[in-house]
């Protein structure tokens, strides 16, 4: 067994552009439930309109990239004001409900076949980042050092996500430490208290949902550029799940935390997989098939959350004084 | 103002009023009529008439379950009526929300003390200043418009923070506060907003008894200052003692008003509190039934 291998594929994961597209989902619910204690079950769909956003403007109807990614944005604003304007008025569970049932019945309506026109179906669509490949500024050839190494593209790929991260990291941040960020935390605590104190809560919760559904559509449009073509199967409920996954075991409500998890569960999931393929190559597991490791998969991250929740409920750079201060 | 002299302005104030229920006062900062709220067939509330005087402290008191909690709610915006107006400062408060209401300066708290746990003490005071530029999506992204107001605010926080003893906890997690604390920072949080009427739910409940004297003290410290207080209340000795005009409310309506001394000796009081209604059958249920709501 290689080991070396393992751990350098697993670091190109943990580094490439599919975790920092996941990185940038993963804010915009950091935003939802860490800071604003919006239950989002539902951030696949925000990331399926983004992608769909290029998808469409790109493929369809052979827009410039650049007004695609607008296209993105403004379809995940208008599915977050479709989800909170009916529910962001009741009770928290109201919203969880909804997202969970529109991210689903969204993906469904971009793969039927009368939508085929416009989004391709279960086909989806192919050939999107024509125009940022041509854009690429960097040389062509192979980048990296010892095995963790990428081609031109993907590294064009990873600079612009990362960026993209960071800059939703600044904005996070200074959102977040401002009186509007403290009116934010007020509301995960107790939105009665806050709307006692003559602070208009709804309108806080919508900001909050906007903010981080156009950062899981960004993170969308992005994946549809990395991949270069999309299909509506590869948004399936789980894909929240994960982000969640990665949320929590990150630190919900503190600004690195979405983005550690991410980059510590990519890395995990790589190892896990590597080990399992290549233990089964050398023979040592007979009683596995290459088709079982994504179910075993699943079953590992189960298991990382609960272990997480047993032993280190705050995640990795979580605060365990605020986490337990309701406990008690 | 002294408290003496404010109490003694106070019950002037009201010298002359007849202590029948819905009377009206000299100077109603607060006006009710016809507020109905009936939750399935069981009508919580159906005050005909009521006014509560300005820069007095009124207390609204009952047996469980008439209505008082709901009459708060109705009255903060945090429930809506299904008949009835009310008026505040001469403003129409039907169908705003609780956020606009506390901003026409009546601010509540809750019988179940709302602290921001996850918050620290300062950053619970700060939430509840008004008018705040960094509370605005966009202002919040550009510091200098908000820090020197920020500054402002952090000092009249802290001042207040000293007036309720709670400056030395600034930097703690409201959640590490005792339950009395608790209340404290909740009432001095309401007047980060600069009411000019406070709505205190049960400002007692819970609380030990060594900081019940000084709670009081700082209930009469709001009417000291021009505040108008209204407070639900159980315990009859506080009732008595800082009260200047008490509301007694029973299955929903407004079944007597007066100065402590009339109600002491008001026999529909008495009869509600301790009378023959609670023998019938079918009472207790519903008692439970709103005991549990108030829970």
């Amino acid at each position: 067994m290689d080991f070396w291998n393992i751990i350098s594929t697993s670091l190109t994961t943990a580094i490439g552009p599919v975790a920092a597209i996941y990185v940038l989902a993963a804010i915009g619910l950091n935003m939802h439930f860490g800071y604003t204690g919006l239950l989002n079950f539902g951030q696949v769909g925000f990331m399926l309109v983004g992608a769909y956003g290029v998808a469409v403007g790109v493929g369809t109807f052979g827009l410039s990239l650049w007004v695609a990614l607008l296209l993105s944005v403004a379809c995940a604003t208008v599915l977050a004001l479709l989800l909170g304007i009916p529910t962001l008025r009741l009770r928290a569970d109201y919203l969880a409900i909804s997202t969970i049932a529109l991210a689903e019945a969204l993906r469904l309506l971009y793969r039927a076949d009368f939508a085929r026109p416009l989004t391709g179906g279960v086909y989806g669509k192919q050939s999107l980042a024509a125009g940022f490949i041509a854009a690429n500024p960097i040389p062509s050839g192979r980048y990296g050092v010892a095995g963790v190494e990428f081609s031109a593209n993907q590294l064009w790929t990873m600079l612009v996500a990362w960026a993209l991260v960071a800059v939703a990291l600044v904005l996070t941040w200074a959102l977040m430490h401002s009186p509007w960020g403290r009116v934010i935390k007020g509301i995960r605590e107790d939105e009665d208290a806050v709307r006692s104190l003559g602070k208009d809560v709804f309108v806080y919760k919508m900001q909050s949902l906007v903010l981080g559904g156009v950062l899981g559509g960004v993170a969308g449009a992005m994946l549809a550029i990395h991949q270069q073509n999309i299909t509506p199967d590869q948004f399936m409920p789980q894909v929240t799940f994960y982000l969640w996954a990665m949320l929590l075991l990150g630190g919900a409500a503190r600004t690195f935390g979405a983005v550690l998890g991410p980059m510590v569960l990519w890395f995990l999931l790589t190892a896990f997989d590597e080990t399992l393929r290549s233990l089964l190559t050398i023979g040592a597991l007979p009683f596995l098939e290459g088709g079982d490791i994504g179910a075993l998969r699943h079953a590992f991250v189960g298991l990382a959350l609960v272990l997480l929740i047993v032993y280190r409920p705050q995640g990795l750079i979580g605060n365990r004084k605020e986490m337990l201060v309701n406990v008690k | 103002m002294s408290s003496e002299a404010s109490a003694a302005q106070a019950a002037d104030r009201m010298a002359g009023v007849e202590p029948v229920p819905g009377v009206p006062k000299p100077d109603p900062i607060l006006k009710a009529t016809g507020v109905r709220r009936t939750f399935g067939g069981l009508t919580a509330v159906d005050v005909e008439h009521l006014e509560v005087q300005r820069g007095t402290i009124t207390a609204l008191i009952g047996p469980n379950g008439a209505g008082k909690s709901t009459l708060f709610n109705l009255l903060t915006g945090f429930d809506r009526v299904d008949a009835g107006e009310w008026s505040f400062e001469g403003r129409r408060l039907n169908g705003l929300g609780g956020h606009r209401v506390a901003r026409q300066g009546m601010v509540r708290t809750f019988q179940l003390t709302k602290a921001l746990t996850r918050l620290t003490v300062l950053d619970n005071m700060l939430l509840a200043a008004p008018g705040q530029v960094g509370e605005r999506f966009l202002g919040a992204l550009y510091p200098p418009a908000w820090r020197r107001q920020e500054a402002v605010q952090r000092e009249r926080a802290m001042d207040l923070l000293r007036r309720f003893k709670l400056d030395a906890k600034k930097d703690d997690l409201a959640g590490s506060l005792s339950g009395g604390q608790r209340k404290l920072l909740e009432m001095a949080r309401s007047l980060m907003v600069n009411p000019s009427m406070v709505m205190l739910d049960e400002p007692m409940a819970g609380v030990n008894p060594a900081l019940v004297q000084s709670l009081l003290g700082h209930i009469t410290a709001l009417r000291d200052e021009g505040m108008t207080v209204l407070f639900v209340e159980h315990d009859m000795d506080v009732i008595m003692g800082i009260s200047d005009w008490i509301v007694v409310l029973a299955q929903g309506q407004v079944i007597a008003e007066g100065r402590p001394e009339d109600i002491r000796s008001d026999e529909r009081v008495i009869d509600a509190y301790l009378g023959t209604q609670h023998d019938e059958p079918g009472r207790g249920g519903e008692a439970a039934r709103d005991a549990e709501e108030e829970a």
